[in-house]
């Protein structure tokens, strides 16, 4: 175990590195200098000279780089261009809003998905199945921005049960969790689909096994077979699903954010690109990276704790 | 033919031949604006109603759908084009060095969130239709990689491939002769796969404003467009996000058919 975990820790590492690398230089070939953005076009020369010795645009491109994951690596995310405030405070604020959707989401996928998965897997082939089948047929197939609309459209705009979008901060709980209600629910819809699916099919594979069928011969019903033994052994594969779809949560919250107006991590990037506060792209895209890489890093870890098998391969 | 093949051909058929008409003929003009009709229902007209500027949907879902299959269809060309051969080359030299850095390469791309990428590429190289394929491209090849080694690895043990090494031929000409032609089943149902993801992904980068730029109407900008008009007029909204879900749910279903069809072993097994 001990040698496995260190080979992905340095692949860990490795993938860190040229992420960062990758995003820096595309950043770095976008066109336009932040300064003469920010000052104007008729900004005078001396003036745009003395705003990049002060962003730190004077030093070569090695230096910034060197820099900025220096930077990262202690917490020091940068300052924005625009805003002249810490990008790590910028974060630390957005991301009390897109944490906890993103794990709101997580939550309602797996609450939706779990009892549909199950149910289907115990009626293989029969109506049930097929009527979850085709629901989470349809449910990868809807994009999930439209499926916010449409929640708006009806429990917004039509019932009035919530509001149409807008955060109105942590101060009152009830408020905020109202508020990021259906943005979960519109995040959460093609994630259950495919978790449920998942979900089906690693536990049609386990009751296949001998030792559901063992089970079977001393007397369990299908029902406590599929329960106490078929569950937990099918659990695996699904909690991989899980890890992988958390950071995909994170970042594609993004758009959901657009759609109700959420001050998060997605309207951050978007407002940052549309003012060319390169840094604050820069360090949010490294971040979300980071996330990523690092949710993937310990689901592989979780999983080769609970299955021995998996640190011989790769 | 299962039920699945035949509504999956259907709807991708429908669109196809919606889009490549569109291109001769539209019940109407989608760039001439006409606000007196603005937001009006599906009537005789206009079949599926007229958006803010009077313009017919249905002309507009016809040319949108250009531009979603265009994008689309070449990310999943820029996917296969590079990720089959790198794939091909990665199972000739099973644990060589070159294997070693095309898996490698490949698990890199696959760890970044491919959302958040396109968006940085768009962003900083401008939003448009091809900035977009390219940022969707990308995340294309190492699914076709990883699935072409897998595969060929398989089939690089079998015995006819041994006689074609018995009787002199070299790998690159083994891999192109023998082992691409027998993952070709596998390659179209990915890349239906693919398309339909291709679809949904064109469709989020244009919601946002960093696709298909106007005047090339897409699906995607149709519903950002028709986001403030939703309490209005709620088939502004409706039409587009409904021509996205059945174009997918078409390939969707094509892409699972074909695969039954191609391998009726999977049938009872797949999720």
């Amino acid at each position: 175990m001990g040698f496995y975990a260190l080979k992905r820790l340095i692949s860990l590492a490795v993938s860190l590195l040229v992420a960062s690398l990758v995003i820096f230089l595309v950043v770095e070939v976008a066109p336009g200098d932040p300064a003469s953005y920010m000052l104007g076009i008729n900004a005078d020369p001396g003036t745009v000279a003395n705003l990049r010795a002060e962003l730190g645009l004077d030093v070569s491109r090695a230096e910034r780089y060197l820099d900025w994951v220096g930077g990262m690596l202690t917490g020091d995310f940068g300052t924005s261009y625009t805003y002249r405030t810490p990008v790590a405070g910028m974060v630390a604020e957005r991301l009390r809003v897109s944490l906890p959707l993103a794990l709101y989401a997580l939550g309602l996928a797996v609450l939706l998905a779990f009892p549909a998965g199950i149910y289907a897997a115990a009626r293989r082939g029969r109506a049930g199945d097929m009527g979850v089948m085709a629901a989470t047929q349809l449910g990868v197939a809807i994009p999930n921005f439209w499926f916010a609309m449409l929640l708006v459209l009806f429990f917004s705009l039509t019932l009035g049960w919530f509001g149409a979008g807008g955060f109105p901060g942590w101060d009152d709980p009830l408020q905020a969790i109202k508020a990021l209600t259906l943005p979960a629910v519109a995040l959460a819809l093609p994630q259950a689909a495919i978790l449920a699916r998942v979900m089906r099919s690693s536990l049609i594979d386990i009751l296949g096994e001998d030792f559901i069928r063992t089970a079977r011969a001393k007397g369990l019903s299908r029902r406590q077979a599929l329960w106490r033994h078929g569950l937990r052994n099918a659990l695996i594969p699904v909690l991989t699903i899980i890890g992988l779809q958390f950071s995909f949560l994170l970042a594609g919250a993004i758009i959901i954010e657009q759609v109700f107006f959420l001050p998060g991590l997605g309207r951050l990037i978007f407002q940052a690109i549309t003012q060319r506060d390169l840094i604050v792209v820069e360090s949010v895209v490294m971040l979300l990276v980071f996330a990523v890489i690092t949710v993937n890093f310990l689901t592989d870890l979780a999983y080769a704790a609970v299955d021995p098998r998996l640190r011989v391969r790769r | 033919m299962s039920a699945k093949l035949v509504t999956g051909a259907a709807l991708t058929a429908l669109f196809l031949a919606a889009a490549a008409l569109s291109f001769l003929w539209t019940p109407g003009d989608v760039e001439a604006m006409n606000i007196a009709a603005r937001l009006q229902p599906p009537s005789r007209a206009h079949l599926l109603g007229t958006d803010h500027f009077g313009r017919d949907i249905l002309s507009m879902i016809m040319t949108g759908a250009r531009t979603s299959i265009a994008v689309a269809l070449v990310a999943v060309g820029i996917g296969m084009g590079a990720g089959v051969p790198l794939g091909l080359a990665a199972a000739a030299r099973q644990g060589g060095w070159l294997d070693e850095i095309i898996m490698r390469a490949n698990d890199l791309i696959f760890a970044f969130p491919s959302l958040v990428i396109a968006i940085l590429i768009t962003a900083v190289f401008g939003p448009g239709a091809v900035n977009a394929i390219v940022a969707i491209g990308i995340f294309n090849v190492p699914v076709f990689a990883r699935l072409t080694r897998g595969a060929a690895l398989s089939l690089w043990r079998r015995e006819f491939i041994l006689a074609a090494r018995v009787a002199g031929k070299s790998t690159p000409r083994i891999s192109a002769e023998h082992i691409l032609p027998n993952l070709a089943n596998l390659l179209i149902v990915q890349g239906t796969i693919q398309f339909s993801l291709g679809i949904l992904a064109e469709a989020g980068l244009s919601y946002v404003g960093l696709g298909a730029q106007p005047p090339v109407p897409s699906w995607g900008r149709m519903l950002a467009d028709a986001q403030t008009m939703v309490a209005l007029a709620p088939h502004v909204a409706i039409i587009p996000g409904l021509a996205i879900v059945l174009m997918v749910l078409g390939l969707n279903l094509l892409g699972d058919g074909l695969r039954d069809r191609f391998d009726p072993r999977l049938r009872e097994r797949r999720a």
